[in-house]
This record gives structure tokens, C-alpha cells and sequence, in this order.
């Protein structure tokens, strides 16, 4: 375990050290992953249950694909066909799992909170792989890892996030982690989607797209939900398109050896133009592959219920 | 029945005492109020109240009492239990029981229910609309007439303002208090607490003030228009002070409440998920709370009520957005007050009472609040120095919702006589 954690909640509640030494371990993983042969013993006979209340394949495949490949045994729930679905609570759903024996629990939900509350309620550790609105702290560790990859470094980069800031747990935990690490947080995106006195988090604000990309190292997009537009807090996804889109022409605003990276599925023409997805700025495919590595150093930090990670390297 | 209470310091504000002083009572009733009295001989009830403040009973317009329909959260006896060693001796509750409170049958089964179990005086409130649903006016003259003192359909904002209008025409008629929950159901959308840094920081959807203050402020207009008195429930924005305060200058019949929640606690509460924080209107935030401290000294806020909304445990131990919104607040709602209001110098005492027995009672057309002869004796003896630390185990509340557990607060409730009975002794139920 991390300083004794027994759950990764987000990034929010880690303190910089812990944050790069799972980069570290990440880094690790990586190279495994590289070999010809995947498969190490390190979670054998080691349980891990996905817990998953909103669709996801990325996220979802990437946990599973970790476990296995570090030879754990891994089962998925998902809400529909599951007693979930008969309206059994997430404390009675978590105790259910708790009592098999199982040692991590990686739950996604669509309300904010809803991993506290299970961490609470279970002897399990448990990872967030998604709550509502507030994190999504593995999907920011596979940026940082990424970009700590390209630059070698996170401190003093200037790191640009553009879309709906308001609902995307995504950028706060990048947030958190990124300004953690030393690294300058921009963001811009409708002011309908810029959530209230987040410049109290340490991150610059800006209203155009061209001004939050000056000089940037590096250039987040986000998925922009469609609902959003239904509920009014943008007129059209054309509209938004045109003022929020990143296309070559918006990227030529950041510095030359810019990286480009998107939590996906993106919306192509949208947030990001083909153009500049499928560009040589775009890391999107390699932060696939350093999902499945953060993901792969977390089981292996949190499986070890009772263990003292200080004395293994 | 006659009860002697001896060496009480009397703070009484509608009659202006403010003095050690001995009071008599006999058959229910308040006989004599004044010094050095000499009753003995016979059965009687004698309370030394040397050190202690003896006022009237305490008075709150806004709780929840649950029944009937919702029994498993607090019913009549449950409730007036709470209510009683809270020091409340009269209070009226709203009508969003199932079946609502908007038929004589309902306000007549209330009324039978607390005089066969309830330990101290209930008055239904009405509803203002048929169901609580906000679309036809419910037969307020026949509720009247059935006894509730007010009508509202609290936690369901009338959203139509022409409803509204027509609801504080038609019920002024009957001398019927008008009582609104301010809050634009559209501007809530589904947010869950107050927006600001908490509901970033935390990832919850925010709520704004202006749900609450475009609805104060369409009131107040209607109020001033249809020059019928309207009364504001639970206030908890600056700027809702504000609005009320600039419409009293102005001479609209507006009165308003808050709650102890809404000058103790801010969102920050919220920190950790934390259901118990969280109601309707949300938490706020320091300046919110500085203005309503501002708002009930300068007398812009007329009344404290507890708004006490009880709810299963299982019913807060749920994930935040789908936790119930309110708390109790009965068995603290005076302790809160004279800790944060009186200890602190932003109230005497006797306006403390004002704002819990006099306005209250009268708003509501009530012939309490006050220590009167020949008047029925509600009574409370407090001890206001007296420290003592809140655990919601000891609540006499069904429901143990609340997020003053483990706090230490000021002031306690001795005795508590309703219409000439002692219902609770040195802080016990009898």
C-alpha cells in the first residue's frame, strides 16, 4: 500500500511523493508489458472485482486486462444483471463482494462520492475508476505518465485542458495531480462549462481556445457530451465546434513539440479535428498502453493488504 | 394541578419582564407573576429555578412530524417528545405527510393524534395547493376552518407565480399566513448542495443562490401586489437577506425564518460526502452565514425555526445524490442559538425569544409566546450557561440525522410545562 492507503480515491487526497512513485512502478509495468511474454505471478492468488455502474470499455478492459496479465483473478459486475438492478444498495452490493474474499474492488459510478462511500464499507481496497463529476484518478496518472515519458518531466510544463470542464472528472483529477507535480493547468471551454471559482484549485482560466494553448506543452482535449447541448449549456455541437475545436491551425498556438492527448472515445470534428488526432502531436493510442501499466502498478500497490511496500522495490 | 416555580431570573419580552421573579401556577393556568411570592401547603409542584432563565415556551412554525404516512422517520408522540425537551411547547408542522395535510380529514387526524399522544401543543400548516403538486389551489378556507394556522407546500416551491398570486389573494381572505419554500426548480436542475469551490472541489452538482433569491424576490413582488402578509421559510442567502430587508423598507407584509443550521455551518460541511450536511436550501457559505447572523440582529429575520425533517439512517448512508435532504433539530436548536447568537453577543436573550416565541406566534395567530395571567402556562426552565455534548443516540427523535453529533454547545432545558403540565423534569421526559 501507498503510505498505508488502504483505497486510490483520487488524486485530490495524495501527496506528490505517492503520486510519483505509482509513475515509477508504472514505468515498470510498462516494460513488462513490452516483453513477448506479458505474464508475471506478481497477483497470483490475488482477487480484483470490477464494479462498474456506467458502461466503459476502455477503462473497464484496460483493469481486467492488469489483473490478468499479473495472473490475479478477476470477475466483472456490471449494474444491469446484477442485484443492482433489483435495487440492492452499494453498501449491501459492496459487502456482498467484500465476503468472497476479494482484495481490490474498482468501482465506476455516475455519483460523485459514491467510492468513499464503499472504501468505507468494505475491508477490500478500493480504486476509483470513475465517480460522477468529482475523479477519475487512473485515467490522470496515465496522462502524467505519458507526458513524463515525452518531456521527462512534469514540473514546469504548461499543460492546456480544453472542453467541458464543469462535468469532467477527468480534468479534476488532473488538476490535482498535474498542479501537485509542479506543472502550470490551463483550461478553457464554454463559460457555461467552467465550474465555479476553480481558479481556487490553482489553475489559470482563459475564455478562448487560442489563448489557453499559447506555449502550451502539452494539449488535453476532452469528450464533449451531447446531453450537454440538450440541457442547454451550449447552442449547437457545430457551434461548439468551431469556437472549442482543436484543429492544426488552433494547435500551431502551442509549442512545436507539443503533445496532443484525449481520454477518448473522442468525438472526431468536434473537440479534436481528425487532422490533429491522427497527427504526429497525438499520443491518444499510447496512453491506451500506459492505461493498462498505471493500472498494473495500482493493483499491484493495493493488493497488498497488511504488507509494507517501503520495503520493496 | 398547581405548580410553584421559585427564583427563576423571568425573561418574558411581549410583557416586558426581565427580573427574578416567582410564578404561580394552578388548573393549567398562569395565576401570578411576582417577586418574593409565598405558595406552599397542598399538592404542589415546587421548582427552585435559582440560576436558571424561566421564559415562555419555545414556538417553531416549520417541522416535519412525518405522520401520517411516513412513521418509520418520527410520528405525533416521537416528535413531540423531541420537541419537548428541546423546550419547544407549541409547534406546527407541514403538510408533506402522505396523504398531504390538504383535507379537514388529515388536519383533524393530526390535530386527534397530538391531543391523545403528543406532549406538546401541534398545529397543522396546510397545504397551498391540492397534493403539494403546484397545480390547483387545495380548499384553504375548509382547512382553515378544519384549524390549521398557515399554509405551504414546503419543499415543493409553487413554480407558477400566477398560482401564487391567486394562493396569497385567496388565503388572506381567511387570515391565513402565506408560507413559502423559495426555490426556482428549474435553477436547482439536479444539483445537490451549494455551488461554489465545495461543489467544484467535491465534483457535485451545485445548486446557485439565485434558485432561492429569484423566488424570495418574485414572493416579496407578489406579497407587495396582492398587498397579502407572506412569510419566507428557512432563508440561508445574502442576498435573500437583502431582498427581504430592502421589501420591509419598503412596507411589504414579508416576515421570514432561518435555521441554526444556516448561522452555524457552511458547505464545507459537505467535505467527505457527507449526507448529514446536506438539505434544502443547501449549506451555504461564510458570507451567507454573516448575513443571516446580520439579518436576525438588525431584526430583517423574524424567526428561528428548526425545520426539523427527520430520516431513516438508511436514508443518509446512501451515495450524496441520492441522500434525503434535511435534519433534525429540535434537541439542539436552542443550544445552537444561544451558543452562536447570544454567547457571542449578536443577540440578548430577550431578542433570542422575540425570534422564538413572540414572531413566531405572531405570524402564526397564535396566543402564545408570552407569560400572560390567566393564560395557558408553556413554560420552559433553561440553564443557558450549561455545557453538555450533543449525541444524536440520546435523541428522543425517531431519526438521528444530524451534524451537530459530538459538538459541545451552551444552554439546556430543565423543565418543560405545556398548558400547566410538567412534561419533563430536570431534562427527562415523564
Amino acid at each position: 500500500m501507498l503510505n498505508n492507503r488502504k483505497d486510490l480515491l483520487g488524486l485530490k487526497d495524495l501527496q506528490a511523493d505517492e503520486i510519483k512513485r505509482i509513475l515509477n512502478h508504472a514505468e515498470t509495468m510498462k516494460y513488462i508489458l513490452s516483453q513477448k511474454n506479458k505474464k508475471t505471478p506478481h497477483l497470483q492468488g490475488k482477487s480484483i472485482i470490477t464494479l462498474f455502474y456506467e458502461n466503459s470499455t476502455r477503462t473497464r478492459l484496460s483493469f481486467e486486462l492488469a489483473a490478468k496479465y499479473m495472473s490475479a483473478s478477476a470477475a466483472n459486475i456490471s449494474a444491469s444483471g446484477s442485484s443492482v438492478s433489483k435495487g440492492e444498495t452499494l453498501i449491501d452490493t459492496g459487502k456482498t463482494i467484500d465476503r468472497m474474499g476479494t482484495d481490490i474492488i474498482i468501482i465506476r459510478h455516475p455519483m460523485s462520492g459514491a467510492p468513499h462511500l464503499l472504501a468505507k464499507n468494505v475491508e477490500a481496497s478500493v480504486i476509483n475508476a470513475g465517480d460522477g463529476m468529482n475523479e477519475h484518478p487512473t485515467q490522470a496518472l496515465l496522462d502524467m505518465l505519458t507526458i513524463k515519458e515525452h518531456k521527462g518531466k512534469i514540473e514546469g510544463l504548461r499543460v492546456a485542458i480544453i472542453g467541458d470542464i464543469t462535468h469532467s472528472r477527468v480534468v479534476r483529477s488532473n488538476i490535482w495531480g498535474l498542479t501537485k507535480l509542479g506543472a502550470e493547468v490551463c483550461v478553457a471551454g464554454p463559460a457555461t462549462l467552467i465550474p465555479p471559482e476553480i481558479e481556487k484549485t490553482g489553475v489559470k482560466v482563459f475564455n478562448s481556445v487560442q489563448e489557453a494553448l499559447l506555449d502550451a506543452d502539452v494539449v488535453m482535449g476532452l469528450r464533449i457530451q451531447m446531453e450537454r447541448q440538450k440541457s442547454g449549456l451550449f447552442p449547437t455541437v457545430r457551434e461548439y465546434a468551431r469556437f472549442f475545436g482543436i484543429d492544426d491551425k488552433r494547435l500551431k498556438f502551442a509549442k512545436e513539440d507539443v503533445l496532443l492527448l484525449h481520454p477518448g472515445p473522442v468525438n472526431r470534428g468536434v473537440e479534436l479535428f481528425s487532422e490533429v488526432i491522427d497527427g504526429d502531436k497525438s499520443l491518444i493510442n499510447e496512453q491506451v498502453t500506459n492505461g493498462v501499466a498505471v493500472r498494473m502498478a495500482l493493483l499491484y500497490l493495493f493488493s497488498r493488504k497488511g504488507g509494507n511496500i517501503e520495503n520493496i522495490h | 394541578m398547581r405548580i410553584f416555580i421559585k427564583n427563576g431570573h423571568v425573561i418574558d419580552p411581549q410583557n416586558h419582564r426581565d427580573d427574578v421573579l416567582d410564578i404561580y401556577i394552578e388548573d393549567g393556568v398562569i395565576v401570578e407573576i411576582e417577586k418574593n411570592l409565598d405558595y406552599s401547603g397542598g399538592e404542589m409542584t415546587v421548582i427552585d429555578a435559582r440560576g436558571k432563565l424561566v421564559v415562555p415556551g419555545l414556538i417553531d412554525m416549520h417541522c416535519h412530524l412525518r405522520e401520517p404516512g411516513y412513521e418509520y422517520k418520527e410520528d405525533i408522540e416521537s416528535g413531540t417528545r423531541s420537541a419537548a425537551v428541546g423546550g419547544f411547547t407549541s409547534i406546527a408542522c407541514m403538510p408533506n405527510t402522505a396523504p398531504v395535510i390538504d383535507s379537514q380529514a388529515i388536519v383533524e387526524y393530526i390535530n386527534n393524534k397530538a391531543k391523545h399522544v403528543g406532549l406538546v401543543n401541534v398545529y397543522p400548516i396546510g397545504a397551498i395547493t391540492k397534493g403539494l403538486k403546484g397545480e390547483e389551489l387545495a380548499e384553504i378556507g375548509e382547512l382553515k376552518f378544519a384549524g390549521v394556522v398557515g399554509i405551504s407546500d414546503d419543499g415543493n416551491p409553487v413554480m407558477s407565480a400566477s398560482l401564487m398570486r391567486r394562493a396569497l389573494q385567496y388565503a388572506d381572505m381567511f387570515d391565513t399566513p402565506v408560507i413559502s419554500h423559495c426555490e426556482d426548480l428549474a435553477l436547482i436542475d439536479d444539483g445537490v448542495m451549494n455551488e461554489g469551490y465545495m461543489s467544484t472541489y467535491l465534483g457535485l452538482k451545485g445548486i446557485t443562490r439565485a434558485a432561492e433569491e429569484v423566488m424570495i424576490a418574485r414572493d416579496v413582488v407578489l406579497a407587495e401586489v396582492t398587498q397579502a402578509p407572506i412569510h419566507i421559510a428557512h432563508v440561508s442567502t445574502e442576498g435573500g437577506v437583502e431582498i427581504i430587508r430592502h421589501a420591509k423598507a419598503r412596507g411589504v407584509k414579508v416576515t421570514c425564518e432561518t435555521c441554526p443550521h444556516y448561522f452555524t455551518l457552511t458547505d464545507q460541511a459537505v467535505d467527505g460526502y457527507n449526507t448529514m450536511a446536506k438539505m434544502n436550501p443547501p449549506l451555504r457559505t461564510e458570507k451567507d452565514v454573516e448575513a443571516v447572523k446580520q439579518g436576525l440582529k438588525d431584526g430583517t429575520i423574524d424567526v428561528i425555526a428548526t425545520d426539523h425533517a427527520p430520516h431513516h439512517f438508511d436514508e443518509k448512508n446512501v451515495e450524496f445524490n441520492l441522500a434525503s435532504n434535511g435534519i433534525v433539530g429540535f434537541e439542539t436548536a436552542l443550544s445552537l442559538s444561544i451558543t452562536y447568537l447570544v454567547d457571542t453577543g449578536i443577540l440578548t436573550m430577550q431578542q433570542l425569544l422575540q425570534k422564538m416565541c413572540v414572531n413566531p406566534a405572531g405570524i402564526l395567530g397564535l396566543n402564545k409566546g408570552s407569560l400572560g395571567i390567566n393564560r395557558p402556562a408553556d413554560i420552559i426552565v433553561i440553564d443557558k450557561d450549561e455545557e453538555f455534548t450533543v449525541d444524536v443516540n440520546q435523541f428522543q427523535s425517531k431519526s438521528k440525522n444530524s451534524p451537530y453529533h459530538g459538538y459541545t454547545l451552551k444552554g439546556t432545558v430543565h423543565y418543560t410545562i405545556v398548558g400547566g403540565q410538567v412534561v419533563v423534569r430536570d431534562k427527562m421526559i415523564l
